[in-house]
Formats: structure tokens, C-alpha cells, sequence
């Protein structure tokens, strides 16, 4: 195994001739433009927890000096103490840099661009050079994210739904360049995922390997194909959005000024209508690559393959009728409202056949609980509380009651980090020697995973029973309110256990780099799975395949009677395997 | 590995073989998809504002020159049929007659984004704002003598320069890309009967852009 790595070395320097900057800055490999994603998005979750820690400290201990929060000018927190306009900056940018640039860029950004070839054996992207744009302008979009929050009013403070008219008229908000720059770097993130998505759309249905079918592609592109389908099609009209917004700000125009005629809800259907397609993009990634966890980890083969690809694009389709879910105590009209409830519900179908699949999956498997499993595990748990929660938003007279209130908050965090983010926990430790040639340390993951898990669900289970008490949304001080008064302990732990779960994130990050660097030499297959990336070296070299990979069956062949070991690569040809039909090659 | 391999632009091996469909016009035609989607979402609101709109909109005769935006729209259909002519051109292999009207094609969305921005210019003129109407403008005049409709010109202003001008952004970026093609593809010969991609993939776009003027020269100034 040492051997293979050391003779990938050789390779990889004798062909190697590119400059530090086209090889690792300016480039065009899908493998080192996914790392660059998995930085940046990495640095964006951090950015996002450290704001969340302060939101946290706030309603644990309103009014009492933040512990290092001197170090803030007097316009967000004078000695130390949060002000309501810093207040509100925070759940903004919290809620922002989460969505867009941490968890959308952890699954589209960095698994899309690095596990899109090598699963599907091709030797890069459709369109590189466009795929190196991608990466630079969802850059760029973070940049201007960032720098909105150092501006001397401060951040955008509208919430990261940005509802007009609050985020459109500077009168009512009380910044304007930081609203301006949040239109700015949504137009630029969208610009960003729309290049993205093509790339991925063309690449999947064009540069399959000869043999690697539609039915024999691992559930986590089918999953980033729909998912690229969603993106290309729900971010323009974001982008769309964002730009009637940034008008208002600049321009004057009456887009959504009910004075001048324009409508409020016009904002709020736009966004809604990328915004659920958009959730969508936040999970289905996550459920593909969990597939691929779970399947590994059980030793059998995925249960249900073919309806769970009719699932995703069961939910994927069912994702652009429901949008007015969130709207249904917007004044919509409530006819309308029902035709949503009913086609929101329908929704469960698709997501229930999934979770009864990855049990099947795991049914009577022989279950190896390494830390992928692990994270996958949790995922398929996590997400099932949170889409149990969902029911009760989906149905209108319950809706009422909760709208706004802690219960979404907790519902949002089931399924975003209990789901998403612990796919994409699992995905990074799965896929860690593929990308830098060493494996994250076992036992660390263990802990990092155990944990986590813990504190998570201390953080955010007890939200649900705040929301149900009345505990409103963005509040900036519960006790304000005599009827919130009693529920200050359960903010205070609910506090506490946050700053724990932000805590042994720091586990994950020290096993992170320090693996990187000096962690275990990856073998050749450290997971025993059939994929096709695990043929070539780790780091897989540019270009990944001296010549294209056959492929003869599906990824999921694990323990097949007969065979020696438990598991059946997808390019092992055995003496029943046909070659593939060779479909022409085009010109151009 | 080879030089060649480490191109990963030209792998060495047919990469192709899902549809039929070469992947720049694949990834065009994609690309196409979300534009739908963008133009989408601002004609979308547009319907919906002058819909829901209390009182009556705004004539478009009256505001906007609708005889110079015919000519106008005229030449950028014409501009559609000389990138047919183009792209014909080099598919029986005819460099020279491709430079002719690949060329024609980038002077008719040239002159077309030109009378857009003498457009523009003479609407602010008047007092035609993205806001609305500017005070103390001639369009102010009629507004204040009723006949223009105070409520809603706010919303005609807002849609009409928002949607004509991400159509003129994309005129732009067309004219820019054809130019590129021109200057380094067409005028060195480089392209042949059997090496058109580029011509076809600008062509789509090209197309695509006309129609969408269409649709919003009916919408906007027609109707």
C-alpha cells in the first residue's frame, strides 16, 4: 500500500510541471478546486458558530458584559454589553453565512467539484476554466459578506430572509451600505452556483465512464445532480431577487414600497420560491452522501437503490410547489395556503421511503461503526426528528401557533446541522485521504463525534419547548416579557450547551490539520467501498485517469456470496461481466 | 503521463458519451435554463405588479418612443438572421462569408445597445427615473395634469429599466463574446466546416437574447 502511494509520488512529479499558483491558486482541477472550497467554507463555519456563541450570550445572560466583548466598538457593544441593533446584525449574518456560504458551499462546493469525477471516472469538469470562476466569485460573494460587517452602521440587520420593506428602505433598517453589500454578494454567490450547477448537469450526463450508467451511480451524485438541477434553476431567481433589492436601495424603484403601489409579498414569494428548492440543495447532498456512508458502513447493498433515486427526485420536484409553507400567516390568501399545506405534506412520502431504506440498509448488516457510519448514523437520526418537526410547521393551524417562533429555530437546526452538517462531518473524515493521502485520527473522530452529538441535541432539543411556550424568534431580551420570564434557566442551559458544542468543534479542527500533516499514511481503499476513486493513488493525480476506468456494475456490491473479501469494486471485471456498449465519440 | 493528458481541456479519449450533444452546447443550453429562470423572475413580478396594481397603468405611447424601439427591435431580429447566415456559412465551409456576417451580427447588437443608451438618455431627459418620474420634468407636467397616472408610474419605472436593462446587459456581453470570437478565431481562419463550436455556442445564446426582447418589447411597449 506504502508502495502505491510512493509510486503515485513519482507520477504525480514527473507530469506535474505546473506553477505553485496554476496548480494550487488559479486552478483548474476539480480536486484542488474542491479543497479550496472546504476552505473557505470551513472558515465560514467557523465565522457563523463564533457569531452564533455571541447571539447565545446574549440570551443566556442578557445584559451582563460579554467576556471579551470590550474589544467591540461602542456601536455594537458598549462595555462589552450587546446592543438590540448589534443584535439583530448577528442572527442576519449568523443565518446568512450558515446557509450560503457554509453549509451550500460544504455540500455544492466542495463534494459536487470533488466527487463528481472521480465517481463517475471522468478526468475533470466539463468546463474547468468555468469552474475555476466559480470558486473566485463565491469568493469574492464571501468577501463582500465579510467586509459588509465592518462597515461603520454595521451589517445587514433583516434577518437572513432580508424581507422588504425593513432590508429595502434605509429609514427602517438603519444601514445602508451593509444592506447594499449583502444584495451585492447574494448576486455574486448566485452568479457563482449558477456556474457551478452547469458544470456539474453537464458532467454527469456527458463524461460518465464507459459502463457507468445512470443506474449504476452512487446515490451521492444522483443526489448533487438534482441537486445541481435545483441550484441552476432556483438561484437565478435569487439573484433575480436580490437585484430588484440592491435597486431599491440604490435606484429608488418601488419593487416592494406598498406607498408607491409596489407589493411586500412580491419579496417574500421570490424568495421563497429559491428558498424552499434551496433547502432542498442544503439536504439532498447530505442524504446521497449519507447513502454512501450507510451503505459502507453496513456491508450490504443500499436498500431500495432505485426508489431511493425516484425519492430524490420525488422531493426535488416536490420542492418548487411548496414554497408558501413559509407564508402562511403572511396574509396570503388561505385557499392558497391549503393547496401548500396539502402538497408540503406530500413531501414526507418521498423523505419517509428514505429513512426506511437506510434502515433496511443497516438491517441485519455487518455494521463497522468507523466514524463515517458513525456521522451517517447520527444524520438518518437527526434528520428524522427534524422532519418530524416539519410536519407540524407544514400543517397550517399548528403553523399559526409556532410561526416565528423557537420551534423553527429548533426545526431548522435538526435538519441543518443534525442533518447536513453531520453528513458533511462524515464526508470530510470519508474522504480526507482521497484529498490529502492520510486518514483523520479514529479515536479523535470518535470523541469530536460523541460529543457533538451530545451537546447538539442539549442545544437545540430544548428550542422546541421554548418555541412552544411563545419564545419569539430574533428577540433580543425574553425577559421583557413576563410570560417568558420563568424559561430564563432553560436559555441559560441551552447557552451553556452551546458553548460545549462550539467547543469540541475545536477537537474537529485540531484532527483536522493536524492529520493533514501528520496523520496516518491513507492504503489504497481505507474504507474496503467500490468506488471508482478508490482505484486511483491518494491525492488522486491531475487529470485522474491515464485511461478511463469500465465500470460493470453498481457502487453497492458489498458482501456477494462467493467472493473472497466483502466487497466488489466497480471496475473488478469478473468472467460473467459483458463489456460495456461503447457509445460513438463526437467531434469538437 | 503524456503532455496532452495533463491538458485535462482535450483528454486523449472520446470523454463524451452521454447524449448526443458535444458539452459546450450542452452546457449552453443548461446555461440558457437558468437565464429562463432569471428573465423569469423580473417579467414574473413585472405581471404581478401591473396586475395587482390599484389604478391604471401607464400608456406606453406616451412615455416611451415606440417607433424608434420597433426599428430598433427590427435590427435586432435581422442581427438573428445574419447569425444564421454565419453559422450556415462556416457549416459549408466558407471562413470568409463568416467573417461578413459574423461581423454584420456584432454591428446590428452594437447599434442595437447604442439606440438603447440614446434611448435611456432621452427617457431620463423627460423625467423617466427607475423611481418613477423626476420633479419638476415635462413628464412631472403631465403627471400633475393627469394625463399619466401618479400611482403607478413608480412601478412602471421600476420594471421598465430593471427588465430593458438587464436585456441590454446581455446584448453586451453577447456582442463582447462574439467580438472575442471574431478577433481571435474568425479573422485567423482558425475556424472550419468541421470546427464550428463556437459559432453555434454564441449562436444559441444570441437567439436566446432576441427572443427575450421579444417577449419584452410586446410586454413593455406594446402592450
Amino acid at each position: 500500500m506504502t508502495t502505491v502511494a510512493a509510486a503515485s509520488h513519482t507520477a504525480h512529479a514527473h507530469h506535474d510541471d505546473r506553477s505553485f499558483i496554476k496548480k494550487y491558486i488559479f486552478s483548474t482541477d476539480h480536486k484542488i478546486i474542491g479543497i479550496q472550497f472546504l476552505f473557505l467554507s470551513l472558515f465560514f463555519l467557523l465565522v457563523g458558530g463564533f457569531l452564533a456563541m455571541q447571539i447565545r450570550w446574549q440570551l443566556g445572560f442578557p445584559g451582563k458584559p460579554m467576556p471579551g466583548g470590550s474589544l467591540l466598538p461602542e456601536t455594537m457593544a458598549p462595555g462589552g454589553v450587546i446592543l438590540p441593533e448589534y443584535y439583530i446584525q448577528l442572527v442576519t449574518m449568523h443565518g446568512t453565512f450558515m446557509v450560503f456560504f457554509a453549509i451550500m458551499l460544504l455540500l455544492v462546493g466542495v463534494y459536487a467539484n470533488f466527487l463528481i469525477p472521480l465517481k463517475i471516472g471522468a478526468h475533470d469538469m466539463a468546463f474547468p476554466r468555468i469552474n475555476m470562476a466559480s470558486f473566485w466569485s463565491a469568493f469574492a460573494a464571501g468577501g463582500v459578506m465579510l467586509a459588509s460587517m465592518y462597515v461603520p452602521e454595521g451589517a445587514a440587520r433583516a434577518g437572513w430572509t432580508m424581507y422588504a420593506p425593513l432590508s429595502a428602505r434605509e429609514d427602517l433598517s438603519g444601514a445602508a451600505l451593509g444592506q447594499q453589500l449583502w444584495s451585492v454578494s447574494i448576486i455574486l454567490f448566485g452568479l457563482s452556483s449558477v456556474l457551478g450547477s452547469l458544470n456539474y448537469i453537464t458532467t454527469v450526463i456527458n463524461n460518465r465512464a464507459p459502463g457507468m450508467t445512470w443506474f449504476r451511480m452512487p446515490l451521492s451524485i444522483w443526489a448533487l445532480f438534482i441537486t445541481a438541477i435545483l441550484g441552476l434553476l432556483a438561484v437565478p431567481v435569487l439573484a433575480g431577487a436580490a437585484i430588484m433589492l440592491l435597486f431599491e436601495q440604490v435606484l429608488g424603484t418601488h419593487f416592494f414600497d406598498p406607498a408607491a403601489g409596489g407589493q411586500v409579498l412580491l419579496w417574500q414569494h421570490l424568495f421563497w420560491f429559491f428558498g424552499h428548492p434551496e433547502v432542498y440543495i442544503l439536504i439532498l447532498p447530505a442524504m446521497g452522501i449519507a447513502s454512501d456512508l450507510i451503505a459502507n458502513g453496513s456491508r450490504k447493498p443500499i436498500f431500495g437503490y432505485h426508489s431511493m433515486v425516484f425519492a430524490i427526485c420525488g422531493i426535488a420536484f416536490l420542492g418548487w410547489i411548496v414554497w408558501g409553507h413559509h407564508m402562511f400567516v403572511s396574509g396570503m390568501n388561505p385557499t392558497l395556503g391549503s393547496s401548500f399545506m396539502v402538497s408540503t405534506l406530500l413531501i414526507a412520502v418521498p423523505s419517509a421511503i428514505k429513512v426506511f431504506n437506510w434502515m433496511g440498509t443497516m438491517w441485519r448488516g455487518n455494521l463497522r461503526f468507523h466514524v463515517p457510519m458513525l456521522h451517517g448514523v447520527g444524520f438518518v437520526a437527526m434528520f428524522t426528528i427534524g422532519g418530524l418537526s416539519g410536519i407540524f410547521m407544514a400543517a397550517t393551524p399548528v403553523d399559526m401557533f409556532i410561526h416565528d417562533t423557537y420551534f423553527i429555530v429548533a426545526h431548522i437546526h435538526y435538519v441543518l446541522f443534525g442533518g447536513s452538517l453531520f453528513a458533511i462531518f462524515g464526508a470530510i473524515v470519508y474522504w480526507f485521504p482521497k484529498m490529502f493521502g492520510r486518514m483523520m485520527n479514529e479515536g479523535w473522530g470518535k470523541v469530536h463525534f460523541w460529543l457533538t452529538m451530545l451537546f447538539y441535541n442539549m442545544t437545540f432539543f430544548p428550542m422546541h419547548n421554548l418555541g412552544m411556550a411563545g419564545h419569539m424568534r430574533r428577540l433580543y431580551d425574553p425577559n421583557i416579557y413576563d410570560f417568558l420570564k420563568p424559561l430564563q434557566p432553560l436559555n441559560t442551559f441551552i447557552s451553556i450547551s452551546a458553548f460545549l458544542l462550539f467547543g469540541s468543534q475545536i477537537i474537529f479542527f485540531v484532527n483536522f490539520w493536524w492529520s493533514m500533516f501528520k496523520g496516518k499514511k491513507a492504503p489504497l481503499n481505507p474504507w474496503e467501498d467500490n468506488g471508482l476513486e478508490w482505484t486511483l493513488p491518494s491525492p488522486a493525480p491531475h487529470g485522474n485517469w491515464e485511461t478511463p476506468p469500465t465500470v460493470y456494475r453498481g457502487p453497492y456490491e458489498f458482501s456477494v456470496p462467493g467472493m473472497s473479501e466483502d466487497y466488489l469494486p466497480q471496475t473488478k471485471k469478473l468472467p460473467t461481466d459483458r463489456e460495456p456498449a461503447m457509445t460513438p465519440a463526437h467531434g469538437h | 503521463m503524456t503532455q496532452a493528458m495533463a491538458d485535462a481541456m482535450r483528454p486523449p479519449f472520446p470523454a463524451e458519451r452521454g447524449l448526443d450533444v458535444y458539452n459546450k452546447k450542452l452546457g449552453m443550453w443548461i446555461f440558457l435554463a437558468s437565464e429562463v429562470m432569471f428573465f423569469g423572475a423580473l417579467i414574473g413580478s413585472y405581471v404581478i405588479l401591473r396586475f395587482g396594481a390599484a389604478g391604471d397603468w401607464a400608456k406606453p405611447g406616451v412615455v416611451l418612443n415606440i417607433k424608434i424601439t420597433a426599428f430598433n427591435t427590427f435590427l435586432l431580429i435581422c442581427s438573428s438572421v445574419s447569425m444564421v447566415k454565419a453559422y450556415a456559412a462556416i457549416q459549408d465551409g466558407y471562413p470568409d462569408k463568416l467573417r461578413f456576417w459574423l461581423l454584420m451580427t456584432i454591428l446590428g447588437g452594437a447599434c442595437f445597445v447604442g439606440i438603447q443608451v440614446f434611448e435611456y438618455i432621452h427617457l431620463v431627459e423627460h423625467g423617466f427615473v427607475p423611481s418613477g418620474v423626476r420633479e419638476g420634468s415635462e413628464l412631472a407636467e403631465m403627471v400633475a395634469a393627469g394625463s399619466l397616472p401618479a400611482a403607478t408610474m413608480g412601478l412602471y419605472g421600476s420594471t421598465f429599466f430593471t427588465m430593458t436593462g438587464f436585456h441590454g446587459f446581455h446584448v453586451t456581453c453577447g456582442v463582447l463574446s462574439m467580438l472575442y470570437l471574431y478577433v481571435t478565431k474568425a479573422l485567423p481562419g482558425k475556424y472550419t466546416a468541421q470546427d464550428f463550436a463556437g459559432i453555434e455556442v454564441v449562436g444559441l445564446y444570441w437567439h436566446f437574447v432576441d427572443l427575450v426582447w421579444i417577449i419584452l418589447f410586446t410586454i413593455v411597449y406594446l402592450v
